[in-house]
């Protein structure tokens, strides 16, 4: 992996940007409805007051990420001495707001407590993309330095000009401007009330502003907490789905019965009379609004039992991995290799991973209000400008009339891409005349959000007379691209990733494809290294060339005492290792299972990961996510997993789909890898990547038994 | 069918007329605006929902609001006292415990019931109770560390 540097000086990993859009069909609602109709419905109202320089994207793009127009798009000095900073990114748990505040901080030589954080508000704040891929620290990250720089560079212009002294005779401290000599001073404040301010943050983000040194750092690299936490504690912070507005009414979807099925007929009536009680239908769409959540219930089921549905056949759970295989674009491809295979030992093996559900606590949840034929929605994201555009297209709406805002929220995983939530809060408060809120239920999330994509992988590879690998070839059907490459250095390759027909609605995951392609090769590795004879760690060692993922592997092999462990006689313990590098990060783990062969079963005693993204920006936030990630992968690779049989989830509980909880949690040994010499990549998502590899590469050493496909079961023992 | 329901909110008396088997947690968020305590799973799952009702730990979700007539219901709005956090919220925010922070307000609640119901209450004995409470984001170890910094505060048991 090459960096290469810029303008601006912050090397850029180098590696493809996935467009995660193009991963998830978005629900197909139209609700075309002209102007003056909403006039009609909703009468003259106020507009949601916009305090701050709108106009923050650049007009006319469509889908791409424009983002700061200009200075002014990006910081906003307040003549009082605020200063707030505007980023299209989200918090969805992963940190964004600390560490956008921080690079924020850093540059205007400001304590982070003083920078306001504006996120997600798509009238406010310039198109910074979606938050997914790891994309705000390796690019939102360094755009916002460059905007604190640069405004920093302009208090320092103007306190120069003001006092007619040389720009080496003037300092930063503490947030102001000084000149020593003098005992002189001026803060952002005295620049904001300039009489040429505006016109000076009227100009574009240069592109080649110096930026804080890594080695003066004050604020990034340090563990700064979330600057709301403490409302976090108190139970202030307002989630989308604690929106309150004046005269808010809550909603109810009526839900098909199975995937597939189409409307054909329902009698509103039983519901219409109901007292205050709003009913919509509009096509496929019915919903229901009312004072409160049990009275939008009971008018639910009043006419969800009047409806007529035709359906059609949907795969199962059980077929899935022949549904896979039998759909798979262009068949499944051969080996290109297999005329080469004359007396070198080939090993072919098939890794299936089922579809699991992000389950993010918060479900989607949104609150939806239109005045004077604007809408404004408060949602639960990753996507606001995504969102606003599927807003603008099913109501036929221009941009400037739909505003997204997307409160800090319940999570995502990769999740919340999508905004089936808001389009229905939407379309019912444009019916009711009112706000709606509208939270989707747990089974309505387990079932109609979308899924971590099943994948079949075929991998094939033959061995030389040395035991290094001469030939690879390596398919992912179904669940993407994303680490279908292999990290090792190996003769001849063919890593290739077939699109199917999806069994189920799929999309974004944490990490996306990455944990299934890890997942088959590092398992398939080390079923070669067995087949070679050779050691798990020496053989990927033999094979990498990657000197940070080395390193990971290496620092990872010294704290687990993998060489004392393997080597260990007890039958009843097993240890696994797997590495790999993923959107410009590298991690290794390894694992220490305990089998209890009367109950065929297994726990997962100790794991050890070692992480490395560049230099680390925030090491408390860095940790929660790497800590997070693992425990999230554990519970992919010990349980989940979602089961399904004629258009409808089996398993679309808490109860009956079980995620981690605190007793699922092993000794956990971190090592975060500074690297203060590399560009930071993000680190949200790949350190999930090597939890289920691992673990099921200890379940192999203890049974002997390959475990090839997820959740891990004892077949061995 | 509506009933007149009188209970001690949050150390104050409160009533509400309303149908009696809507959820405490529905009255508490679409009534009374105490939007503090979540909706994670509407069966008493996740326990995002945790308030105290008569200073035991409860699934507000699964818990109907005819069923605390007359009874002391606290959530998580009521912990405070002023500016001041109580001894777990404190722990909770010095470890900086949570990411999405939606399960937090539950697991606070969770450890105060717990911490109520016996004040000497051993770590392994806390931690059995806070089986029942999922952070989808999986902060457990952070959680777990605030909850070993809790255990060795003063006050932390009242509410």
């Amino acid at each position: 992996m090459k960096t290469s540097l810029p303008p601006g000086g912050i090397p850029q990993p180098d590696y493809e940007e996935l467009n995660y859009d193009e991963l998830v069909e978005r629900v197909d609602y139209d609700f075309g409805l002209s102007r003056r109709s909403f006039v009609k419905v909703l009468g003259a109202g106020l507009l949601i007051a916009v305090s701050l320089p709108a106009l923050a994207q650049e007009s006319g793009r469509r889908g791409g990420s424009a983002g700061a127009r200009n200075l002014a798009a990006r910081i906003h000095l307040g003549k009082d001495g605020t200063i707030t900073v505007l980023a299209g990114k989200v918090e969805g748990g992963q940190g964004a707001r600390a560490e956008l505040t921080q690079a924020a901080a850093e540059e205007l030589g400001l304590p982070a407590s003083s920078v306001q954080m504006v996120l997600a508000d798509t009238s406010l704040v310039p198109d910074d993309g979606g938050t997914y891929g790891s994309g705000t620290t390796p690019r939102t990250m360094p755009s916002v330095r460059r905007g604190a720089a640069a405004a920093r560079n302009l208090l320092i212009e103007f306190a120069c000009t003001q006092w007619k002294v040389e720009r080496d005779a003037v300092e930063m401290r503490e947030g102001k401007i000084v000149h020593a000599a003098s005992q002189r001073s001026m803060t952002y404040a005295d620049l904001a009330n300039s009489d040429n301010a505006a016109k000076l943050f009227e100009q574009s983000v240069p592109s080649d502003v110096e930026l804080v040194a890594v080695k003066a750092w004050k604020v990034l690299g340090t563990p700064v907490l979330r600057p709301n936490a403490r409302d976090i504690v108190t139970g202030a912070h307002q989630y989308p789905s604690d929106i309150a507005r004046p005269g808010m009414l809550y909603g109810k979807t009526l839900r098909a019965p199975a995937f597939g099925a189409k409307l054909v007929s329902i009698d509103l009536a039983p519901a219409k009379m109901l007292k205050d009680v709003v009913v919509v239908q509009d096509d496929q769409f019915v919903g229901v609004a009312a004072p409160n959540s049990s009275m939008a219930e009971d008018a639910l089921a009043k006419i969800s039992g009047t409806t007529k549905w035709t359906t059609t056949p949907q795969p199962s759970s059980r077929e899935l991995f022949d549904f896979l295989k039998q759909n798979a674009e262009g068949g499944v491809p051969a080996n290109p290799f297999a005329g080469e295979f004359a007396g070198a030992k080939v090993v072919h093996q098939t890794y299936l991973v089922p579809y699991i559900q992000h389950a993010p606590l918060e479900t989607r949840a949104a609150v939806a209000e239109w005045n004077d034929g604007k809408l404004t929605v408060w949602t639960g994201s990753q996507n606001p400008f995504a969102i606003r555009s599927e807003l603008v297209r099913a109501f036929h709406l221009s941009d400037e009339r739909v505003r997204i805002v997307i409160p800090d929220f319940g999570a995502g995983f990769g999740g919340k891409h999508t905004g089936e939530c808001a389009l229905e809060a939407a379309r019912l408060a444009q019916a009711a005349g009112k706000p709606v809120s509208l939270r989707w239920t747990r089974e309505e999330e387990f079932t109609w959000a979308y899924f971590r994509p099943a994948a079949v992988i075929e991998a094939e590879a033959s061995l030389d007379a040395g035991g290094k690998i001469a030939t690879w070839h390596f398919i992912n059907l179904n669940s993407g691209p994303s680490a279908v490459e292999t990290p090792y250095s190996v003769g001849k390759k063919n890593c290739r990733y077939v699109p199917s027909k999806p069994a189920l609605r799929h999309g974004s995951y944490r990490a996306l494809a990455a944990t299934a392609n890890n997942f088959a090769r590092e398992v398939f590795m080390d079923e070669l290294a067995a087949a070679a004879g050779t050691d798990p760690l020496a053989f990927r060692l033999a094979h990498l060339e990657n000197p940070r993922l080395q390193a990971v592997l290496e620092k990872v092999a010294k704290e687990f005492d993998w060489t004392g462990r393997v080597k260990k006689k007890d039958s009843n313990l097993g240890v696994g290792l797997a590495c790999g590098t993923e959107k410009g990060s590298f991690v290794a783990a390894a694992v220490e299972v305990e089998i209890d062969r009367q109950q065929k079963s297994f726990k997962v005693r100790r794991v050890c990961q070692a992480f490395e993204c560049g230099k680390i920006l925030n090491p408390a936030n860095l940790l929660s996510q790497v800590q997070g990630g693992i425990i999230m992968g554990l519970g992919a690779a010990l349980r989940e997993e979602v089961q399904f049989e004629d258009g409808k989830i089996l398993n679309a509980s808490f109860r009956k789909y079980p995620v981690p909880r605190f007793n699922d949690v092993p000794e956990l040994d971190v090592h975060l890898m500074d690297r203060p010499d590399l560009a930071s990549a993000g680190a949200g998502e790949t350190p999930i990547i090597v939890i289920a590899p691992a673990m099921a590469n200890a379940v192999f050493h203890a049974t002997g038994a390959s475990v090839r496909a997820l959740p891990v079961r004892l077949m061995g023992a | 069918m509506e009933n007149k329901i009188s209970f001690t909110l949050n150390g104050k008396a409160r009533s509400v007329t309303t149908d009696p088997q809507r959820s405490l947690l529905e009255v508490l968020r679409e009534d009374l605006h105490l939007t503090g305590t979540k909706f994670g799973c509407g069966e008493g799952q996740c326990r995002a929902c945790t308030v105290l009702v008569n200073g035991e730990s409860t699934a507000s979700c699964i818990t109907s609001i005819g069923d605390v007539d007359k009874q002391e219901v606290t959530t998580i709005e009521g912990l405070a006292d002023g500016d001041k956090l109580h001894p777990v919220q404190a722990a909770f925010l010095a470890e900086g415990a949570f990411q999405c922070g939606y399960c937090t307000a539950g697991m606070v609640m969770g450890v105060v019931g717990a911490l109520k119901e016996n004040p000497k209450a051993s770590e392994t004995e806390v931690m059995a109770k806070m089986q029942k409470h999922i952070c989808r984001c999986c902060s457990y170890v952070k959680y777990s560390k605030a909850i070993n910094r809790a255990l060795a505060q003063p006050g932390k048991g009242h509410a």
